[in-house]
């Protein structure tokens, strides 16, 4: 149960990385590759600051500035330096991975003596678990810091998502919104859209660095290489979501893209389970995210195919 | 008052691709005119509406507009005093979001977008309004997405969303052009209808010679990036598809246009 409960808040951390990737391939309308490198961007700031002494609350939303940062940067190279946006993203991702070295002054940041919010989490759910180490969920034996990660995690990603769904619903949410449907319109009423698509993706990579501060702070450490595959991953997390609910509606949108993650991760993790070489597993992801993009197309196909043979009959 | 003074353009300057669509184009536009552009096609009357809306910055000349030097200023910036509808139905709204949206968005051009609600109650009412002064029945498809709205709806939408704030000058870009004629017959309606009642000062490129001689109360002729002819007043009114036809039969004999392109203009006007 304990692995179960792991997995699932893992899920639920990436599910902030899936949020940050709709934002910027689906509200903007934008395949950015920076994402790979703000993801380690956010683990490395709040590794770093953890490890200084920092408050992990105040480490966090450093992470999530630094990220924002470096979406402004690709933004700015792409609306301002009109560079083609997945060479900007490119250019940004891979000037990072040499930024994240210098932050973390080496490849590997150890957490595991250094207060994190985890240790917070833990706190409370102690607390309120009446001083229990541990809880039975459904008959197993869980112990409470897992739980009470899983709660945190969970509460955090609704927090998000929901103040996430007001954003999207307010005038300025709204012209970005239109930014990535339609640019030439939104220009004709007013909208600066180099400023609203920077805009955009800062608010992406934020999302993404919070999601790597969060997952560095869960496994206890920072990696250098922690971010590689992370836009796939993304990706994957909301096509599958979009297959689940749609895409019409924004909040269906975002509630989508925190069940693609999940039910990726859930995917990830039988595939392992199945006996799957973790040297594929990059892989078996690119694989899943191609099969997300083409079997909706497939199905539709032969459904129409089928309602019109049958019609002929 | 829109005051176009000597504007010139080209595009691909020193090479051999070079394209001169304005060639010291000048134009005033009193307040409350309603000004028709006509031409072949590459005359320049598109590119006079893009330098005046922003979409590029003129090499040569000014533009000023309510008083304002707006030459320089960006597109979106202009966009203030500018309304707008281009000739693709789909250029003009947002095909995902909703009609309600896309107007909740309308309702703001110039103005900052903070984070108040986008949409509210008092909108939706004043919207519901006039959507159904349209008679088109979309007052009860608000919520729905603008994309599956037919080419004459979203058409008659944005011009509904382009003069909501009422524009210092409205811009249209053969906006009928890609519509069936009955759409385009229904939009050319609202069009004139709307710009009768709010006095708006239009400045209107079309193809159609009935358009371009029943509609507005002057004409200009464009020809080669200049302008060749400029009608207004009892002559506009007295106007009629054949004297067009002439002018530009005219302007072939001044060997500025060849035979073939004639007839070809032949067969697209009648």
């Amino acid at each position: 149960m304990t692995l179960v409960i792991g997995a699932w808040t893992m899920g639920i951390i990436l599910a902030l990385l899936a949020i940050g990737v709709y934002v910027s391939f689906r509200i903007c309308d934008f395949s950015d590759i920076t994402t790979d490198g703000s993801f380690t961007l956010g683990a490395a700031v709040v590794a770093t600051l953890l490890v200084t002494g920092v408050s992990p609350l105040a480490a966090t939303g450093a992470s999530f500035l630094a990220g924002a940062f470096a979406g402004c940067l690709t933004g700015i190279l792409h609306m301002r330096c009109k560079i083609h946006g997945l060479l900007a993203g490119i250019l940004v991702m891979t000037a990072l991975y040499s930024v994240n070295l210098h932050v973390m002054g080496k490849s590997n940041v150890p957490l595991l003596s250094t207060d994190t919010l985890g240790t917070y989490a833990e706190k409370i759910g102690v607390q309120l678990a009446g001083g229990q180490p541990s809880l039975h969920v459904w008959g197993w034996e869980v112990a409470t810091k897992e739980v009470a990660a899983l709660g945190a995690v969970i509460g955090l990603v609704l927090v998000i998502a929901a103040v996430l769904y007001w954003f999207l619903h307010t005038n300025l949410g709204t012209a970005l919104r239109a930014t990535g449907d339609n640019p030439q319109m939104i220009r004709a009423l007013g909208v600066n859209v180099g400023t609203m698509m920077t805009m955009g993706l800062a608010l992406a990579n934020g999302l993404v660095a919070l999601s790597g501060a969060l997952l560095a702070q869960y496994q206890g450490f920072a990696d250098v290489q922690m971010g590689i595959g992370m836009i796939v991953l993304g990706l994957a997390s909301v096509i599958i979501g979009e297959a689940l609910v749609g895409t019409k509606q924004v909040g269906l949108a975002i509630a989508g893209a925190v069940m693609g993650a999940l039910l990726f991760r859930l995917m990830v993790g039988l595939a392992l389970r199945w006996g799957l070489n973790p040297n594929d597993l990059k892989f078996m992801t690119a694989f899943f995210v191609f099969l997300a993009l083409i079997l909706p197309g497939w199905v539709t196909k032969v459904w129409k195919t089928r309602s019109a043979e049958s019609l002929h009959a | 008052m829109l005051e176009i003074t000597r504007v010139a353009k080209a595009f691909h300057a020193g090479t051999p691709n070079e394209v001169r669509p304005l060639q010291g184009v000048s134009l005033t536009i009193p307040d409350r005119s309603f000004t028709i552009v006509i031409g072949t096609n590459g005359c320049g009357k598109t590119s006079l509406l893009n330098a005046v809306a922003g979409t590029f910055f003129v090499d040569d000349g000014s533009i000023h507009l309510d008083g304002h030097d707006i030459t320089r200023w960006p597109e979106h910036r202009r966009a203030a005093l500018i309304g707008r509808v281009f000739q693709n139905p789909f250029s003009g709204t947002a095909p995902t979001m909703t009609i309600a949206e896309n107007f909740s968005l309308a309702v703001r051009r110039g103005l900052g977008r903070g984070l108040g609600p986008s949409l509210h109650r008092s909108l939706l009412v004043e919207l519901t309004d006039r959507v159904r002064s349209l008679n088109m029945g979309l007052e009860n498809r608000l919520q729905h997405a603008i994309g599956s709205l037919s080419g004459g709806q979203r058409q008659a939408l944005t011009l509904l969303m382009a003069t909501w704030r009422r524009p210092a000058l409205l811009l249209l870009d053969e906006h009928t052009a890609a519509l069936d004629p009955k759409s385009a017959d229904l939009v050319i309606q609202l069009t004139d209808a709307l710009i009768r009642r709010e006095g708006l000062t239009t400045l209107m490129v079309t193809h159609a010679m009935p358009q371009a001689v029943h509609l507005g109360d002057r004409l200009v002729m464009m020809h080669r990036g200049r302008i060749v002819h400029d009608v207004s007043g009892a002559e506009k009114q007295r106007l009629r598809p054949g004297d067009l036809l002439d002018r530009f039969e005219d302007l072939r004999r001044q060997e500025l246009l060849d035979p073939s392109a004639a007839a070809l203009l032949q067969a697209a006007y009648v």
